[in-house]
């Protein structure tokens, strides 16, 4: 049984360093900002995953749903202040490229 | 287990997809696409309330929120496109080779923690933890929703002239 859950997470694991290099290599390579916040997306979603597997291994699936809520209702907020921030910055600049905007005044 | 194996690799291609496909609209249709498989593997992993709240809000409400930023910035044009393509590919060549290379060599490692689980008894239902042990949260969570509304208003705010 313990093996079993083991190998469950040590599997997950696999899958979740590899989300993670994703959402990363994303957030890093990428100048456009929409891009940037797809990335932070991914990444969001890879800690929703794990803290749905905690939840899983532990039997505590309660506490993880709970947890997993409040998460989504914070992540869709950032989404949206973070989408107003993108269009304010192309209202501005005309660009959403993060690379045009690094000579700004400030 | 077969089952939760071969919906992770689906969610990876998903991640991939999503992450290395030039055009922005089919990026954030790859983003709807990763929350419903991540929504169905929560609900095989004993979370269904946490699996509609995925679907619902991450695959309906965010890919709206994405298109209407990308609807009310320019096009694209043909030869932009192009560019963006060939830059889009020489900046991500190089992530399924890393992925590659993580997943054998975390395949051929073993794992080297020793997992140690709780025996205690732990309380089953959501709405009991949710409204008596993580009341704080539901406040931070209003909290939150107003100061992101604020912002909104803040950043949107028309001036006099």
């Amino acid at each position: 049984m313990t093996t079993d859950i083991t190998q469950l997470i040590w599997i997950f694991m696999i899958f979740i360093t590899l989300f993670l290099i994703s959402g990363f290599y994303c957030m890093v390579m990428s100048f456009n900002l929409i891009r940037t916040l797809i990335g932070l997306e991914i990444l969001i979603k890879v800690a929703t995953l794990f803290i749905v597997l905690a939840g899983h291994v532990t039997g505590n699936t309660a506490l993880a749903q709970a947890l997993v809520v409040t998460l989504i209702v914070i992540e869709v907020v950032v989404m949206v202040v973070a989408g107003g921030l993108v269009l304010c910055i192309y209202r501005s600049n005309r660009t959403i490229n993060a690379n045009e905007l690094v000579n700004r005044k400030g | 287990m077969g089952l939760k194996i071969f919906l992770l690799i689906m969610l990876l291609m998903a991640i991939v997809w999503t992450v290395m496909t030039p055009r922005l609209l089919r990026s954030v249709v790859g983003l709807a696409a990763v929350s419903v498989i991540l929504s169905m593997i929560m609900f095989y992993m004993d979370s269904p309330l946490a699996a509609v709240f995925e679907l619902s809000v991450c695959a309906g409400l965010i890919p709206v929120i994405f298109f209407t930023t990308i609807s009310f910035t320019q096009r694209v044009g043909q030869e932009e496109l192009i560019e963006r393509k060939k830059i889009i590919f020489r900046q991500y060549v190089y992530l399924p080779i890393i992925l590659a290379v993580v997943a054998v060599v975390m395949l051929l490692s073993k794992p080297v923690v020793d997992f140690v689980f709780p025996t205690a008894p732990v309380v089953q239902d959501v709405r009991k933890v949710l409204w008596d042990d993580r009341h704080l949260d539901l406040l931070g969570q209003i909290i939150i929703i107003l100061a992101g509304a604020l912002g909104i208003v803040a950043l949107f705010k028309e001036t006099k002239k």
